[in-house]
């Protein structure tokens, strides 16, 4: 990242970050960091609200009202913030575990709710923070440390989880495609709505070493050949989708906005209606 | 002066009100549903937000997320959902964020007697969420009093950045009393204290000299810093020094437990020349009054000691009334928790006894008489 960039955005005084070396938060979170730059946003503006997991500690590196709430919670304490005050640009920092296991619930009413709220969920396919157990990405017949013969489960399709839920919003990205993962991040704060954006990352250290993955180069060249761009996507015949994913925006659609809704109402009362 | 007929949950929110509420989120719950009804409906018209959340775990952290963002903010739960609000309780505690957490409390464990009184949350109010730390909990035991403490519970949780929870009893906040709200009551209301420094030079969680707790500034407000449930510095970032953690976990202890002389109350009758003290609260004190008056007329020199500020304790006073008297009764509708702290200070110097109800049934003032009676003749 160009220096400029982390001067102006990071909080260098804390900067000896937790994350190991190989890790794919960094790139994410370098991606948020570009998309606020490109928008212009005020710093005094953003809110940038996480849970818990390695995912989660992001915000304790960004200059902007930060808050690092409890494990799956972030959504819960962001609807707070961001109807209790509007005009903050609230961004919630996750991970797959944070979002859809503990805080599936919120997940789902936030998009429901529709509230002009952009989520990035850091997904590596597993519980990094705790050491590699499955998550509810982990997919079917890979490995953690809670799933040493094998995940039964099924794994969720986070992005059509969210825009079955409400999201106006969705798209999904990977860091090896960070340009364009910056590019949806942008769009997704632009949106005036639940923006629900899934960045592909990697957890070297664990799903990566449980799961025979290689290292942290050969994790990302996985990611840029097994995703496939919308576009492609859709020309591409069933057989052929086989193991890959599409990434790229899904899903966008305008519907009224929560906190607007709210304000109209109070107006409501303010006109003597 | 307009003299109101008030359920005591709608004196709740009417309290709420008066001391600046303009925050509520939640999820319903008997008993204490008619606090989300009666704030769905008020807020709106004077600017204020309500929201209803997925469950109470999200209930109390959009709470928290409204007083980040500069709100006062309330919520209200009973019985299982304040089970469910205890993470998110010590993430207040922690990040020292102001708030009030209403548990109009019903019979337990579990499911339990949905709609029947209980006064089983003395403990969980104290302990519930996990590790150490002090809380403020306060519990009124009239409707009138119920607006009084409402204010009272949010202007601690403002001096004192902290979650403060107001138990009531199902009794008291579906019963209908009169009260008089002065027009113009001009009863105390306080702010937290934010920051007038130029914001590079703010530090998020460092007590000034002379203050009790960290000015704290709203989301928004142009002082950008960090929020964690992690133990932290001054500056609020995470910090694994055990010299770090020590300053801070004894300072969330003591700015509670060093301002008992302000945040203690309770209410004493008839206990200048007694010789036994009934210890009773919330709904069963008023049993406890009308029990006092009968033993009196029957020759029993017996008093009534009735705490309102529950947690932290009024050892000082606990203390004081086991070197005075004979004998102390502890009467409470659970199975003997308030009666642990009573035997820990006063049981030094006095015997205590204890009586309880745990099935639903109000303890009356027969109840009490006959057991005070028992016991004397005994
Ligand atoms: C209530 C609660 N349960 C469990 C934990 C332990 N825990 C911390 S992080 C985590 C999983 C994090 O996984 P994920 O959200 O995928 O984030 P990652 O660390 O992979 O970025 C768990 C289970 C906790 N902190 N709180
Ligand atoms: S454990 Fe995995 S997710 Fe966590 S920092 Fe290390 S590589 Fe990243």
């Amino acid at each position: 990242m160009p220096s400029g960039l982390v001067n102006q955005y990071f909080r260098t005084q804390n900067l000896a970050h937790i994350w190991c070396p190989g890790c794919g938060n960094g790139i994410v979170t370098r991606a948020l960091v570009k998309a606020i730059d490109a928008l212009g946003l005020d710093k005094d503006d953003v809110c940038v609200v996480s849970g818990i997991g390695c995912s989660s500690r992001a915000p304790g590196y960004l200059d902007f009202n930060t808050l690092h709430t409890t494990h799956g919670r972030a959504l819960a304490f962001a609807t707070g913030v961001k109807l209790a005050n509007p005009k903050l640009n609230v961004i919630v920092v996750t991970g797959d575990g944070d979002s859809s296991a503990i805080g599936g619930n919120h997940l789902i009413h936030a998009a429901r709710r529709n509230i002009d709220i952009t989520t990035i969920v850091f997904n590596n396919n597993t519980y990094g923070m705790t050491g590699g157990q499955y998550s509810p990405t982990t997919p079917t017949g890979d490995k953690g440390t809670t799933a040493p013969y094998g995940n039964i489960d099924a794994a969720f399709d986070l992005c059509n989880l969210a825009q079955a839920a409400g999201a106006s919003y969705v798209a999904r990205g990977t860091i090896y495609a960070a340009n364009q993962l910056e590019k949806n991040i942008i769009d997704g704060i632009k949106n005036k709505g639940f923006s629900f954006i899934e960045a592909m990352t990697t957890c070297p250290t664990y799903y990566g070493r449980k799961n025979k993955k290689g290292n942290a180069v050969d994790m990302v060249t996985y990611l840029k050949e097994h995703a496939i761009n919308k576009i492609a996507w859709e020309k591409l015949p069933e057989e052929k989708k086989v193991g890959k994913f599409v990434i790229g925006e899904l899903y966008s659609s305008t519907r009224p906005e929560y906190t607007e809704q709210y304000d109209r109402l109070i107006d409501s009362f303010k006109k003597g209606v | 002066m307009a003299i109101k007929l008030m359920q005591g949950n709608e004196a709740c929110v009417a309290g709420a009100l008066k001391a600046g509420m303009r925050f509520y989120a939640g999820y319903p719950i008997t008993p204490s549903t008619e606090i989300a009804e009666i704030s769905a409906e008020a807020l709106p018209k004077v600017g204020g937000k309500f929201i209803q959340m997925e469950d109470e775990i999200a209930g109390m952290a959009a709470t928290l997320g409204g007083s980040l963002a500069g709100l006062k903010s309330m919520t209200a739960t009973s019985g299982p959902g304040f089970s469910l609000k205890q993470e998110n309780i010590g993430y207040g505690i922690i990040t020292e964020t102001p708030c009030v957490i209403v548990n109009v409390q019903r019979s337990g464990p579990s499911t339990g007697l949905p709609t029947s009184p209980a006064q089983g949350d003395i403990l969980q109010a104290r302990w519930g969420t996990h590790g150490d730390h002090s809380i403020i909990a306060l519990y009124p035991s009239s409707v009138k009093e119920i607006y009084y403490t409402t204010i009272r519970a949010f202007n601690l949780a403002e001096k004192y950045r902290t979650p403060v929870i107001l138990l009531l009893d199902e009794i008291i906040g579906h019963m209908r009393e009169k009260i008089e709200i002065p027009e113009n009551d001009d009863v105390e209301i306080i702010d937290r204290k934010v920051p007038t420094c130029p914001p590079e030079e703010y530090k998020a969680f460092k007590v000034k000299e002379g203050d009790i707790v960290p000015e704290m500034a709203g989301f928004g407000t142009g002082y950008r810093y960090h929020v964690t449930g992690l133990v932290h510095d001054e500056t609020g970032f995470p910090s694994g020094n055990e010299l770090v953690a020590d300053k801070l976990l004894n300072r969330l202890i003591d700015k509670i437990e060093n301002n008992k002389d302000d945040i203690v109350t309770y209410d004493e009758y008839m206990l200048q020349d007694a010789e036994y003290a009934i210890i009773s609260f919330g709904a069963i004190a008023r049993s406890a009054k009308a029990a006092v008056d009968h033993l009196r007329e029957e020759g029993i020199k017996v008093g009534l000691f009735r705490p309102i500020t529950i947690w932290p304790s009024p050892d000082k006073q606990l203390l004081e009334l086991g070197k005075k008297m004979k004998k102390i009764y502890v009467i409470e509708m659970n199975a003997g928790q308030y009666f642990l702290e009573v035997d820990r200070l006063a049981g030094k110097h006095t015997t205590v006894e204890k009586y309880g109800k745990i099935n639903g049934e109000i303890i009356t003032p027969e109840d009490i008489v006959s057991f005070v009676k028992e016991d004397q003749n005994a």
